[in-house]
């Protein structure tokens, strides 16, 4: 053993020695991973964000990036939202899903041009619910997809986006 | 550094209501500024809304999502008291957060 | 009210008209203005506006927080819902931003040229004057309108202020009341209330200044008069000239007893 006495520099974890790897692989490994994060920047740590998925350029590409290609129609997903938005900048929309096991909902606007806005992962203690604000290019059909226990359910609203006067 | 976030959480009816404003251009990269250059992307990507330091709303966002986002979240149950706290994460790194007790 | 659908048909398109009547497109839009006052951005701006009332600033390294609004210096509470007013101290009848921008000079020391530089600001930077209204604004919440009406100035202002809504001028011979005027007019899909009757200038006083999500921008109401006078195609008014803060007591007055909903949120 080293003047150190094995230990690292690095995140204070004790290296193991070479007799103690061979035993240990499972320590081995979790060293290596406690290293690999403690020499990683802050931002690598930021939570995951579904590249691909808010990429995808149709709500059908974003859906089969997110697992969930043929969802079922369910009126247990509902959406609350206005038919008509004076202004398509801010759209407000309010989902619940009654579907029981809901642990997540997507939310896309079919005709942005990249249409996933959002999926919320919800865990104990949250109801699956919430209410936000989309930007519409244009008149669209809004999507949402809730899944649960493994399976996925759709409802869709139309929102026609208008041009608004002169504002006041 | 960040505009101001404001968040309120109230009891009614056995659910807490959690509505959250956000200070955030939500810039698409399809806009173009007074000079006619492309103002780049830069939008919140992830929120996360936790009840006593336990997370139980992950969000991923996209510029999709209106500029100065507002969000109302419901969480079952909770007490008055109760610590909410909301953080958010950008395509920069940047980040912001805020915390109240349940009303 | 079929001269109304036919507008409403040539400008929204067929296919809108066949799914949707006018009614219900009244209706809609109501549900929409509702759904997002209740997610709006604008207490955003009140956070903002609180930070600036308690930052020293200008020559005299002082903040806003003795100034008087017309209930005594530094009662915010109320003080929105009574003004416009008449203030013994300039001699003159004074709206909320004309009654910063004063105190701003006697209180802070600063200079008018510095202080008005940039009283109308942008998406991604709002105006002091903006974030300081919506603020104070704010903090009249649930009260009643009740602008100053018994002074001889008070009165004066109301007299010009309800004269130069009629008033045709510029080069299109416009005055307040060619939009503003005639009950069922509409630019686009936005309904113009008839300002000169309590019953439309009611929930217009009671909701402003106000956040713009079309533009995402915090407005007052010295800009909605700035804004339509350019829409008229006439010189804009000073900040705070003794026309607008006229106009607004007028439209103010006209909206009284209705009590004050708080910043509100506008197209």
């Amino acid at each position: 053993m080293g003047a150190n006495q094995g230990y690292s520099a690095v995140g204070g974890d004790r290296i193991p020695t070479s007799r103690e790897m061979r035993i240990n692989p499972i320590r081995r490994s979790l060293v290596a991973v406690l290293a690999a994060i403690a020499l990683k920047p802050f931002a690598a740590l930021a939570a995951a964000w579904n590249k691909d998925g808010f990429g995808a350029k149709t709500a059908a590409d974003a859906l089969k990036i997110l697992g969930a290609s043929n969802p079922v129609a369910s009126r247990d997903v509902v959406i609350e939202a206005p038919q008509i938005a004076e202004n398509g900048a801010v759209v407000p929309i309010e989902i619940t899903s009654n579907v029981p096991g809901t642990t997540s909902i997507a939310v896309l606007i079919d005709k942005n041009p990249f249409p996933l806005v959002g999926k919320f992962d919800f865990m104990e203690g949250a109801l699956p619910f919430v209410k936000l604000n989309a930007k519409l290019g244009e008149t669209s059909e809004v999507r949402v997809v809730a899944e649960a226990l493994g399976k996925h359910y759709v409802a869709t609203q139309e929102i026609k986006v208008t041009i608004g006067g002169c504002g006041g | 550094m960040a505009g101001p976030m404001k968040m309120r959480a109230t009891l009614s009816g056995g659910v807490t209501d959690v509505r959250v404003l956000m200070t955030h251009p939500m810039e698409t990269g399809q806009r173009k500024d007074p000079d006619g250059k492309l103002v780049p992307l830069h939008f919140i990507q992830n929120v996360t809304l936790k009840v006593n330091g336990k997370t139980v709303v992950e969000s991923q966002i996209s510029q999709g999502i209106s500029r100065n986002p507002v969000f109302t979240f419901r969480i079952k149950g909770g007490a008055k008291g109760d610590r909410i706290e909301v953080s958010w994460i950008d395509n920069h790194g940047e980040t912001n957060q805020t915390e109240t007790a349940v009303a | 009210m079929k001269k109304f659908l036919g507008f409403f048909c040539v400008v929204a398109g067929a296919a809108f008209c066949n799914s949707l009547p006018a009614q219900d497109a009244k209706k809609e839009i109501q549900r929409y203005r509702e759904m997002v006052a209740e997610g709006s951005p604008a207490e955003l701006f009140e956070v903002e506006g609180e930070a600036l009332w308690k930052k020293p600033q200008g020559p005299n390294k002082v903040s806003l927080e003795k100034c008087d609004l017309g209930l005594g210096a530094g009662v915010v509470k109320g003080a929105y819902a009574r003004l416009p007013r008449y203030f013994k101290d300039a001699d003159r009848v004074m709206d909320l931003e004309t009654r910063l921008l004063h105190c701003m000079g006697t209180l802070q020391g600063r200079k008018r040229e510095e202080a008005a530089a940039r009283v109308f600001g942008s998406a991604d930077r709002p105006s002091e004057m903006e974030s300081l209204s919506a603020y104070i604004a704010a903090q009249s919440r649930g009260m009643k309108m009740a602008p100053g009406l018994s002074h001889p100035k008070e009165k004066e202002a109301y007299a010009m202020g309800r004269a130069v809504y009629f008033h045709r001028a510029g080069a299109w011979d416009f005055s307040c009341a060619s939009c503003h005027g005639d009950e069922g007019k509409r630019i686009r899909m936005q309904d113009l209330p008839v300002l000169y009757k309590p019953e439309h200038a009611r929930p217009v006083v009671s909701t402003w200044p106000a956040y713009r999500v079309s533009t995402s921008q915090f407005i007052t109401l010295q800009w909605r008069m700035n804004n339509c006078y350019q829409q008229m195609r006439m010189p804009e008014p000073d900040f705070g000239s003794d026309t607008t803060v006229a106009l607004i007591l007028f439209l103010t007055a006209t909206g009284k007893g209705e009590p004050y909903r708080g910043p509100g949120t506008k197209r």
